[in-house]
Order: C-alpha cells, then sequence, then structure tokens
C-alpha cells in the first residue's frame, strides 16, 4: 500500500516555486508544505459538481498527482454547475474533458483517469494508491462503497453532498473519529430521497460544497489547521447559513467500531435494497403516452392529474392535465372523481408510482392509471414539439 | 415553551414548502409528534412502523445528536432547536 510518508519529499523547481509562491509566504504552507502537496496522490471519485471545483482548486494548488474517477459522458445538463467541462465538451467522456482542463490549469501535476464505476471488485486496487480520497458521487451504494474502502484502507474521506439548497461536508477519517456509517448507519429504502435529477440543484451550491471538500483535502494533505473531522457542517445557499453539528465515533459501528462485522467489501447494490425486485403493495396499472393521446382524442372521461411542482408544471404539460402537487394529492383525494378513470402524471413515471400507491393506502377507491415515462415519455412519442429537461 | 424545528429540504414538500415550524413540547419525541399531527405524510419519512427514528435520519438538539443523548426523550429547554438531518447523496 502507497502512504506519502513512504515516498520521498520532492524538490520544488524554480518555476514551481514561482508558480507556488502564495502558498510559500503562507507560514503554514511554506516549503516544506508545497514539497508535500507535490508529493500527494489525491483520487476525485466523481467529475460531477463537487469533482469539478475538488479538481480545478487542487490542480491549481499543485497536488502532484490527481486520480480521478467516472464513467460518465458529458450532458448539455450537466453545465450549469459542472464548471470544468465546456460546451465543447458535450458528448465526451468526463475523464477526458476533466483531464484537459486539469492540464491547462497546471500542466506540472499527474493525472490518473479512471473511465469506470467505482465497484466492489476495483475499489480497494484503486483507492489504495492513494493518500486521500474525495466523494463527490450522486448515490447511496457508491457513498457506502467509498466510505467502507476508506475504513478498511485507513485513508480519510473527504465528503460532501447536495440537494437543491443544501449541502453537507464532513471528513470522514476512521482513525480519528466518525465514519459515515457512524451517522448514517443504513440508506433510506430506494425512492425516497429523492435525487438531484428529480429534486435539482442551484448550480453554485456543488462549487461552494466542493470548494470546502478542497480546502479540508489541502488541510489533511499538509496536517495543519482543524478539519472537519467529527463535525457535520450543513450550508443552505438559501438561506446563507452554515450550521455546524457534533459527530461521535459509534462503538457499534459495522465497519469501524469495536467488533467490526465488515472485514471486506459487500455487495451495496443490494445493501441499498437496489437489487432485489421491489414487491409492489399493489397492482400498478399504466397506460402509455400514445394510448393516453387516443383516449384523449376520441373524448374519454380521463382525468389526467399531474403531480409535480408548480414550477416544473410551468415548464411543459399535457393540454387538459390538472397540477395536483405530491406532497398535497392525499389530502385532497376528495377533489377527485372515483367514477371516472384518473391518469397520474409525473416528469418520468417514477414519483407518479409512489403518488399511486399513496392514494390507494389512502382508501382511494377509483381506478388509476399511470402514465408510463411521464410527461418525458409524452414529449418523446406524442409531441415531439415539447421541450425536455 | 417554544421551540423550533427546521424541517430539510427534502422533506419540505411534506409541510406545505416551510422549513421552520414552532412547536410547544418538553421532549424531542413531543415535538415530532405534534409535528407529523399537522402533517401526518411525515410520519413514514421519519419513523419505521416499530415507531423508532428511521436510520437513515438524525434529529439534534442544537448541535447534539439525540442518539447520544436520551434518543426522542431527550428533553427539550424553551428555545432549543430540533433539527432534522437526512441523509442526502447528490454530488453530480
Amino acid at each position: 500500500m502507497s502512504t506519502a510518508s513512504e515516498r520521498p519529499l520532492p524538490e520544488l523547481t524554480n518555476e514551481e516555486i514561482a508558480r507556488y509562491s502564495r502558498h510559500l509566504i503562507l507560514p503554514e504552507v511554506g516549503i516544506e508544505g508545497q514539497r508535500k502537496l507535490k508529493q500527494a496522490r489525491v483520487l476525485l471519485i466523481g467529475t460531477g459538481g463537487l469533482g469539478a471545483p475538488l479538481a480545478m482548486y487542487l490542480a491549481a494548488a499543485g497536488v502532484g498527482t490527481l486520480g480521478i474517477l467516472d464513467f460518465d459522458i458529458v450532458d448539455a445538463s450537466n453545465l450549469q454547475r459542472q464548471v470544468i467541462h465546456g460546451t465543447r465538451d458535450i458528448g465526451r467522456p468526463k475523464v477526458a474533458s476533466a483531464k484537459d482542463r486539469i492540464t491547462s490549469i497546471n500542466p506540472k501535476i499527474t493525472v490518473e483517469t479512471f473511465d469506470t464505476q467505482l465497484t466492489s471488485a476495483n475499489a480497494m486496487e484503486i483507492i489504495k494508491e492513494y493518500d486521500v480520497v474525495a466523494d463527490g458521487t450522486d448515490n447511496f451504494p457508491t457513498r457506502y462503497l467509498v466510505n467502507d474502502a476508506c475504513v478498511l484502507l485507513g485513508k480519510p474521506n473527504i465528503y460532501g453532498s447536495v440537494f437543491r439548497f443544501e449541502g453537507q461536508a464532513s471528513v470522514f477519517y476512521a482513525q480519528e473519529g466518525a465514519c459515515y456509517r457512524c451517522l448514517y448507519p443504513e440508506p433510506p429504502p430506494p425512492g425516497l430521497v429523492p435525487s438531484c435529477a428529480e429534486g435539482g440543484v442551484l448550480g453554485v451550491l456543488p462549487g461552494i460544497v466542493g470548494c470546502i471538500q478542497a480546502n479540508e483535502t489541502l488541510k489533511m494533505i499538509l496536517g495543519g489547521g482543524e478539519p472537519l473531522i467529527n463535525r457535520l457542517l450543513l450550508f443552505d445557499a438559501w438561506k446563507m447559513r452554515f450550521r455546524e453539528l457534533k459527530l461521535r465515533k459509534e462503538p457499534t459501528c459495522p465497519i469501524c467500531g469495536t467488533d467490526a462485522t465488515i472485514k471486506h467489501l459487500i455487495d451495496y447494490q443490494d445493501f441499498c435494497g437496489l437489487s432485489k425486485p421491489v414487491v409492489p403493495a399493489y397492482q400498478i396499472d399504466e397506460v402509455t403516452p400514445i394510448e393516453l393521446k387516443q383516449r384523449i382524442d376520441h373524448n374519454e372521461q380521463i382525468q389526467i392529474i399531474d403531480i409535480r411542482e408548480p414550477h416544473e408544471f410551468a415548464i411543459v404539460k399535457i393540454p387538459n392535465s390538472r397540477q395536483v402537487p405530491f406532497g398535497q394529492l392525499v389530502r385532497r383525494k376528495d377533489e377527485f372523481d372515483q367514477k371516472s378513470d384518473m391518469v397520474i402524471v409525473c416528469k418520468i413515471g417514477v414519483r407518479s408510482v409512489q403518488a399511486i400507491e399513496m392514494l390507494k393506502d389512502a382508501g382511494y377507491q377509483g381506478k388509476i392509471y399511470n402514465l408510463q415515462d411521464g410527461i418525458m415519455g409524452w414529449a418523446n412519442t406524442v409531441d415531439s414539439s415539447m421541450a425536455t429537461y | 415553551m417554544s421551540n423550533t424545528i427546521l424541517i430539510p429540504t427534502a422533506l419540505r414538500q411534506f409541510t406545505d414548502g416551510q422549513g421552520e415550524l414552532t412547536v410547544d413540547a418538553t421532549t424531542v419525541g413531543q415535538a415530532l409528534d405534534q409535528l407529523v399531527s399537522q402533517f401526518p405524510t411525515l410520519q413514514q419519512h421519519l419513523f419505521n412502523d416499530d415507531k423508532a427514528v428511521r436510520s437513515f435520519v438524525n434529529l439534534y438538539v442544537n448541535d447534539e445528536n439525540i442518539r447520544h443523548k436520551s434518543g426522542l426523550d431527550t428533553p427539550l429547554a424553551s428555545g432549543d432547536t430540533v433539527m432534522i438531518v437526512p441523509s442526502i447523496a447528490g454530488g453530480l
């Protein structure tokens, strides 16, 4: 296993001394600190909203080797926040685009790319070669995988997470404090917590949280300051408010506690409830957008209920649909006509299934259909003039 | 006695968009009971079928996790803030 202390501390060239002069005149960094940065190997998991500022600032700061791991390709909808990628990079692998940008910021550093998904099969091999890991992923299985691999290998995990206007950041370093599992022993069941793709995110938010992660990464390498160990930083961009909560190492934690039961990586899809088929509580009847269009054209009596939020409804809507937001659906169920068929519409046809289950749980007796693939399915198959989002 | 409950963004769709609610309670459990009676759909997001706090939700009184105090019996003094901190995974 490679650790920074086993590698010689490299000298700085005169060119590097000129480039990093604003660091060198900080007594907390100085020549020795800059040599530690040059020696350091940092792995960034994800080159998206959090990974973008992480990669760019760590490159600028002179971190000697940056590993970047991502299996995704650049999409137009990424550019609102993933500032490491540009318009002309659309369609390229994210690691290729990110490497170009890093190299243009600082050609002196080494970039190691992994155009792959982090899995239980490759995580230990990849992570063991680095000193610090920064987690900028977007899903629960990878969060737990990164945490567990870092605990097993004794690496600090610089954590950041965002949703809408809210961010969280911490340093999970089991050798000195709490790990991710000490805070969140288990993930939420699939579907209960919306992703950024469903819930949205203010573009600048991952920029701020990613910069906090970059700051903590530099401190871990320099070995100075007060790292975010055993502290959870919460940031609300809308209120512009930071809060700090205390974390504690849990003696009962299954991976870093005194009687840890997890000694090897596990199946994280399974752990997060994603590999077993979900047994539906009800039979969900579906209607395709084309079938719905035909029923509308035949003037059938149908209530089309769009459960998206008002601001989503304002982007695109199906003609004659009525908007009742998800959160109000059950409370307003008596407004619906149980004698006529109802079609529930959401963006992609997932939230609508939950909505149907909630209505049935609440005792709604009428016939309900789920619009397959949601309004995006309608845009793709019925009305190609409709914008997609 | 008056306490503030802070609702995270992910749960505001169940509180008519409100991020801050005021309750009168002497324990965290009481405060949440009042919250859930006002917004019943929150129940499934905060508690499991055994009425225990779900493991991906952390409850803080000021800056301390109630797991390290007396759980739902953790007493509330006037002015204490109860914060709901669920896990979020977004990053890309």
